[in-house]
């Protein structure tokens, strides 16, 4: 049904305001076409009644027409859909989905709805697969798991693009299968923008699909990109059997522009502004990775999260951190001290880790490793707060060991600066630290690796 | 349905799940409709104004036409009670996940209406009553097998009379077993109760024996009993779920059933994944025998995780009218009553702090009450029990936003989990100072059947605990080098009892389960160790012996090292303890 509607009456930027014609069945989420001088805009069907439809639309309502004949609003009976196909591979796109490289238009293997469906739990297999970054305080700390969510929490000014650039650059799966990286950015600015580019391409990295909404593109794209990246993404990984790592920067800007249009909606806010549906929300998102039972591919999600003045209680981390596997924080202090990555240990966690590490996929000692360095890096915060108070004379000769032993660890452990590592290059340079301690201190190591691999000093 | 007359009505407004319906003859809150001839969402009647329905919807209603056509069902959303719930998992509604895999494929479409039950499948039924006999609502006519569960079949409300027709078989659950005279009635093993109404009982007893849960620190400091009602708060990343988790696989109870609401679907994955592997401590049958499952992941639609937790405890009650004790984990309150929110805000109300509806707590009782010891009604006379362990997830890990606060009302055990123990990896997380549990009374039970020492224990532990708290602050300052011998002992054993008893792992096989007998007797090892070096340390021997002794690092890894079935290796422990201290007041008695 092909009705020309011409009788928009209310216009509150991004919304559009008119009144359905009698027996018009407007379907509730359906894509609108609006005409007006410049060209067609697109938007979306957000809630319908018989007095009132509420459109968004995508590319704003600057420009557009009340009380004139020249705007024309159409339904489409569809929902918002998108074209996938592995041509996307080593392409550039826009919010929107189209090509922003020079390059020719896709030619679709088949049209995908980009709000996605549940996965049934019963279907999901456990993640325990690993993915390899490079980065020790990644892989051997907070290791990435094919199919989990992970996001980094950052702050304004840390090197949080600098992190992500590496991290895609490097990451891989240690087997043979396919593995590919979606870049999503989400409000990012123009000259981040620029800076990703020129990073992939002196990689020559190819097996990438980018999708850029920058800051000054429409607000409302910012909430349609993700969708589109995660779309793209079930259909390389559960058709096509691929490993898709999907990095979503920055998700403080999906989130700010949620609050955004739901506040002209006139909602009730529930924290900060927020919706109270931006849990609900945030997991339509994130929920979206995982594995499936029967199928080869995954999707694993790296979102960036940047906490509003530091404060990881703010709403979006903290729904974040609800959703997600872990998180992984990076520190202020670090990076003032010039480590880098400068991801805190501490406050970091990989949820799935300890079922997928070990023999036959990392090494065996991992997770005695992993679980005795945390051990051993909290010690040390302690006695470095007590050699603070009381002087460096007064504390004893193991507690000495222990400040060695920290030391080492940021300059060295933590530090690795844009260096690649893989994960027995992480663990034995973790032995070689460790080893300092004495074995005697390594009370959460088996004794078998201790034998194994402790690294003996003259 | 109450009658065959199609009531129908057209849709007047959509907006997200809530959608507003006119036109029908009759109506009544509570009622099921089907949305959309052409979807088949399934919706419930939740206002009626000025004739118009308020409907809220079970699925997505993205591609909802205005104007759709919408049925009035006549009845109240309501589970499916018989054989075949142990071993299920379900929708926030009842919907197996497992059945909906096979329609849809991997991922959950909308529209699919299946019974939460097989109707196919048979069951032998043993009767209890013979013909003749006269039974009313809540009597015991017979069971079923199911797994190692005697699967009792009730009377159902409003029902009594003779029976007839009974005999030993194998039946399907929709088929008749007996007869009823006086009323014309056909007993089925099938029931359905609507998940808002709690079901009748007797009366209400004091909860006072413990619900076993083989965590240590729950166990012996933070004890639940049965028919008790317990809230886990806690940040993200304090291990909430993994508490839950650890619970439904060794808690001492028949059934277990485990609401994920609002969750992550790779956590659903994992309980998937491991139970059907894990046994059951007591009788060595696939944990997955006792569990039903409910989950409603986060993206998964929010008014059935609305829904979810009422199902949950309407399957809970059906097994605790049989007598059996059941206990049943919600991860997460919070999600829920987020749900909750989400709703009131469609529907325009007015909010109160945090956006919540100032019914909040009132739903939050309507939950949380349904747990207890009961009498149950009919015959033979029997006590079943549902525990509740609600984990709530505040926003911030602030314990004073309004789900933390309300849900303490109603709750007699607050385990609160601390993010600065889960950053030192101290799991479970659990707080020694914040948390709290008002079931002392267990203590006779305990000392009667398990351990005399178990009230004299805590009394140590949290002694130890508290000074410590204070000293520490102290010794930051100074020095721990610095304070009394005493002080640093006491520094030194919570220490010990944190590293080698508070803390459980529940990746290591030794660990993860700790029977009553291993709890009291590691316990027993530090205590032993405090109280001995104690008085040695009174008599002037210098404290740096007592941090020496090699036994020390033996019993510290006694959780790990010693099984459950080698409870043996403990009481040697405590001998060569013993020994060693008895060494050190050798040496010194020659001294001193």
């Amino acid at each position: 049904m092909s009705l020309i509607y011409k009788n928009l009456t209310t216009v509150k930027d991004p919304l559009l305001y008119l009144k359905p014609i009698e027996h018009h069945d407007i379907k509730n989420g359906s894509m609108v076409h609006i005409k007006t001088r410049e060209g067609i805009r697109t938007g979306q069907v957000l809630s319908v009644n018989s007095e009132i439809v509420v459109i968004q639309v995508i590319e704003g309502t600057f420009g557009i027409g009340v009380g004139t004949a020249e705007t024309e609003i159409t339904f489409l009976e569809k929902t918002f859909e998108i074209g996938v196909s592995r041509e996307m591979i080593g392409r550039r796109f826009n919010g929107m989905g189209l090509p922003i490289d020079g390059g020719d238009p896709i030619l679709p293997e088949e049209m995908r709805k980009i709000d996605g469906e549940p996965i049934n739990p019963t279907r999901r297999a456990y993640p325990k697969d690993v993915i390899q970054t490079g980065i020790s305080l990644f892989d051997g700390l907070n290791t990435l798991i094919r199919g989990q969510k992970l996001p980094i929490f950052t702050g304004q000014g840390l090197p949080h693009n600098r992190l992500i650039a590496q991290i895609v650059n490097n990451a891989k799966v240690r087997t043979n299968e396919p593995f590919m990286t979606i870049f999503c950015g989400i409000g990012i600015l123009a000259e981040s923008a620029l800076y990703f580019k020129q990073k992939f391409e002196e990689r020559g990295k190819t097996r990438l699909i980018s999708f850029i909404n920058l800051a000054s593109d429409p607000t409302i794209e910012r909430l349609i990109v993700p969708k589109i990246a995660l779309t793209t993404a079930e259909f390389l990984a559960f058709k096509h059997d691929m490993h898709v790592l999907i990095v979503l920067s920055d998700m403080t800007s999906y989130a700010e522009a949620l609050r955004e249009v739901s506040n002209i909606k006139g909602e009730i806010p529930a924290r900060k502004g927020f919706p109270g549906y931006m849990y609900s929300d945030l997991a339509s998102i994130y929920e979206r990775a995982g594995r499936i039972r029967g199928r080869k591919g995954s999707i694993t999600q790296i979102p960036v999260v940047t906490m509003p003045n530091d404060d990881i209680s703010h709403p979006i981390p903290d729904l974040t951190g609800y959703i997600t596997e872990g998180q992984v924080v990076l520190s202020r202090d670090y990076h003032q001290r010039g480590i880098f990555p400068p991801i805190y240990p501490l406050a970091s966690l990989s949820r799935l880790m300890k079922d997928a590490i070990g023999k036959g996929s990392t090494r065996e000692d991992h997770g005695d490793v992993a679980s005795q360095l945390y051990a051993a890096y909290n010690k040390f915060l302690q006695i470095k707060e007590l050699e603070s108070i009381i002087g460096s004379d007064s504390i004893t000769l193991i507690d000495k060991k222990y400040l060695e032993f920290g030391a080492l660890f940021e300059d060295y452990f933590a530090n690795q600066g844009e260096t690649e590592r893989t994960f027995e290059d992480t663990l034995n340079i973790a032995w070689n630290i460790l080893s300092l301690l004495g074995a005697g201190e390594l009370i959460r190591i088996k004794k078998e690796y201790i034998k194994k691999y402790f690294v003996k000093r003259r | 349905m109450t009658n065959n007359q199609k009531i129908v009505g057209k849709i007047r407004s959509i907006n997200g799940s809530v959608i507003k319906v006119e036109g029908f003859s009759y109506q009544s809150v509570g009622d099921m409709v089907n949305v959309s001839e052409e979807l088949h969402i399934i919706g419930e009647i939740i206002k009626i104004i000025d004739n118009i329905a308020v409907i809220q919807c079970y699925e997505e209603t993205l591609g909802l036409k205005l104007n759709a056509i919408v049925t009035n069902l006549q009845y109240p959303l309501s589970m499916e009670l018989g054989p075949g719930l142990l071993n299920a998992i379900y929708d926030g509604i009842q919907r197996p996940l497992d059945y909906i895999a096979k329609i849809t494929g991997d991922f959950i479409s909308r529209g699919i209406r299946v019974n939460a039950l097989d109707r196919k499948k048979e069951w032998k039924f043993i009767p209890t009553v013979k013909n003749g006999e006269v039974v009313r609502a809540g009597d015991i006519i017979g069971y079923v097998q199911e797994y190692s569960l005697h699967h009792e079949i009730m009377i159902p409300q409003g029902i009594c009379g003779t029976i007839t027709g009974i005999s030993e078989g194998n039946f399907n659950i929709v088929e008749k077993i007996c007869g009823i005279k006086n009323k014309i009635y056909d007993q089925k093993m099938l029931s359905k109760w609507p998940i808002r109404l709690p079901r009748p009982y007797h009366k209400r007893l004091m909860p006072d024996r413990p619900l076993i849960t083989g965590t240590r620190v729950f166990d012996l400091l933070f004890p639940v009993a049965r028919g008790g009602v317990v809230a886990v708060p806690g940040g993200f990343g304090t291990g909430k779920t993994v508490v839950q988790h650890s619970l439904a696989k060794f808690a001492d109870a028949d059934v277990i059933v485990y609401i994920g609401c609002g969750e992550r679907g790779n956590e659903m994955a994992d309980l998937l994944n491991s139970f059907p592997k894990l046994v059951d401590p007591k009788n060595n049958q696939p944990l997955m025998e006792r569990t039903i499952m409910i989950a409603n992941t986060s993206n998964m639609p929010v008014s059935a995780r609305e829904a979810s937790i009422f199902s949950g405890i309407t399957m809970a009650e059906y097994f605790r009218d049989m007598g059996k004790n059941v206990l049943l984990l919600a991860d997460s309150t919070s999600r829920w009553a987020e749900a909750l929110r989400e709703l009131s805000g469609r529907l325009e109300e007015m909010p109160t702090e945090g956006g919540y509806p100032a019914y909040l707590a009132t739903r939050l009782a309507n939950f949380y009450e349904r747990a207890g010891l009961i009498e149950i009604v009919g015959n033979p006379r029997r006590v079943g029990s549902i525990t509740i362990i609600g984990a709530v997830s505040p926003g911030g890990g602030d314990f004073s936003e309004p789900v933390t606060t309300n849900t303490k009302r109603f709750v007699k055990a607050f385990w609160a989990l601390d993010p600065n123990l889960a950053y030192a990896r101290h799991y479970p997380s659990v707080n020694w100072t914040n948390s709290y549990s008002l079931y002392d009374n267990l203590a006779e039970f305990w000392e009667d059947n398990i351990h005399k020492g178990w009230e004299e224990y805590r009394k140590a532990i949290n002694y130890i605990l508290s000074r410590e708290g204070e000293l520490s602050s102290i010794a930051k300052l100074i020095g721990p080098e610095n304070l009394p011998p005493d002080q640093q002992l006491i520094i030194y054993t919570a220490d010990l009892i944190k590293e080698g008893f508070l803390i459980q792992n529940g990746f290591n096989d030794n660990d993860r389960y700790s029977s009553p007998e291993k709890t009291m007797k590691l316990i027993s090892l530090f205590l032993k160790f405090y109280n001995e070096s104690l008085s040695l340390i009174k008599q002037n021997v210098p404290f740096f012996r007592f941090k020496e002794l090699e036994v020390i690092n033996s019993i510290r890894r006694a959780r790990l090292d010693v099984s459950n079935d080698n409870l043996d290796e403990l009481d040697l422990l405590d001998l060569m303890l013993s020994r060693d201290l008895l060494q050190i007041h050798r040496q010194y008695a020659e001294l001193l």
